[in-house]
């Protein structure tokens, strides 16, 4: 038998890709407006975990990070209160900012330094490179309790800014001391603040408990 | 064929010589990795969900002690937080000197334990509002070695087994030597038996 010569009809192989091509930019359209850009955290915190579903407010939010070694961070999500709170802290602990650094401090979103040393990391520091300088925390001991500053001001500050006071936050690391915790906690005490949130991860609540059976009932 | 077609003119008379018929196809390809790319980046940089969080209140520090609750100390059960994932509990008063017991954040650990309290010390009328409510008023304490996981996880345990009442406190020298009191004791028997 003579071997049959295969022979495929030559087809034309290209896609029609208009329609890919609108979807793909409807979702990027989407994407674009939608997203919020995850704000850059000066370190890794592993939050503990709980069966609370409440979710944080959007805006208006002190962000008090502790984590595993007990270094505590202060962040605030207003750009605009951020400005006014450095210079609310630089007349407070008498440390002349320039345009540049309280320009340099509203754009990062957490702080963690002494507000002594703040100012030669704001002046010789990009952004970008300050995230990368390992913070050593805010002082809050009974004798220089910086924090208070920070959240009594910052409190202030967002209250002439944006009408609204603040919600505080704890983001603890699962392994810091429970003894730092303590501190954070007095001291917003100390402040009359006494209603609060704490940032967990989410579990289910464990089965036959009356925490599940009231979910269940709820559905 | 990523192209655009163009009706020609059809039936319309003859073609002008000089308009050459020149294809209006474009190549998306490019266009769609470029676009989709972005779409990743966008995708993997956006936060949708807001984290969970748990609130907390606590109690006002320059109110007034007279308007404090008095309560049977029966009804409540103190739990102290120690290093190491330990749980110690006891019910009543320090200076009555009550069993201290031990325990851990396991299944068969804390929340049984609180259960079976809730259950023992049943429901007590509200004198305000004149309705049943759980009696139990769960007292946490935690040593300053104790985790911040430690806390939140029984806070947590508050929630799972639906106790209303309950507050946090800073330890006591009390609380203390009454730990330290039921270990030598702990150690004592076993060294005894």
């Amino acid at each position: 038998m003579a071997k049959k010569k295969l022979t495929f009809p030559r087809k034309n192989i290209a896609l029609d890709m208009t329609a890919m091509c609108d979807v793909a930019f409807l979702l990027l359209t989407f994407f674009m407006l939608a997203t919020k850009f995850k704000p850059d955290e000066p370190v890794i915190v592993d939050t503990p975990s709980s069966i609370s579903e409440i979710k944080l407010p959007e805006s208006d939010i002190i962000t008090i990070t502790i984590d595993k070694e007990g270094a505590v961070f202060f962040g605030i999500d207003n750009q605009t209160t951020r400005y006014k709170l450095i210079e609310a802290m630089g007349d407070k602990y008498n440390v002349a900012f320039t345009d540049f650094e309280k320009n340099e401090f509203a754009l990062s979103s957490t702080v963690g330094m002494p507000v002594g040393s703040l100012k030669q990391i704001l002046s010789t520091a990009s952004g970008y490179e300050k995230s990368k300088i390992k913070q050593p925390g805010i002082p809050i001991d009974s004798t220089n309790n910086q924090l208070r500053d920070w959240v009594d001001l910052g409190r202030r500050m967002n209250l002439e800014v944006t009408g609204k006071v603040p919600r505080v936050a704890i983001k603890g690391d699962k392994n810091s001391d429970y003894g730092v915790v303590k501190e954070v906690i007095a001291t917003l005490q100390d402040l009359n603040i006494n209603r609060f949130n704490m940032i967990t991860s989410l579990e289910a609540a464990p089965e036959g408990t009356p925490a599940a059976m009231a979910a269940a009932s709820e559905e | 064929m990523a192209d655009v077609e163009i009706k020609e003119g059809g039936t319309k008379g003859k073609q002008k010589k000089g308009a050459k018929k020149q294809s209006t196809r474009v190549d998306m390809t490019a266009m769609v990795d470029m676009a989709f790319l972005l779409i990743t980046f966008f995708m993997l940089t956006t936060t949708m969900s807001q984290p969970q969080t748990m609130e907390i209140t606590m109690p006002d520090k320059q109110e007034n002690s007279d308007d404090k609750m008095k309560v049977r100390e029966s009804r409540t059960v103190t739990i102290l937080l120690d290093e190491d994932d330990k749980v110690h509990y006891y019910q009543g008063v320090t200076n009555e000197m009550p069993e201290v017991h031990t325990t851990n954040f396991g299944k068969d650990g804390i929340r049984k334990v609180l259960l079976q309290k809730k259950q023992e010390i049943g429901k007590v009328r509200n004198p305000e509002s004149g309705k049943l409510e759980d009696g139990i008023i769960v007292i946490i304490k935690a040593k300053d070695e104790a985790k911040y996981k430690n806390m939140v996880d029984i806070l947590d345990e508050m929630n799972i087994t639906g106790i209303r009442t309950y507050a946090i406190v800073d330890i006591t020298q009390g609380d203390l030597d009454l730990l330290a009191a039921s270990e030598t004791a702990a150690a004592g028997q076993t060294v005894g038996g």
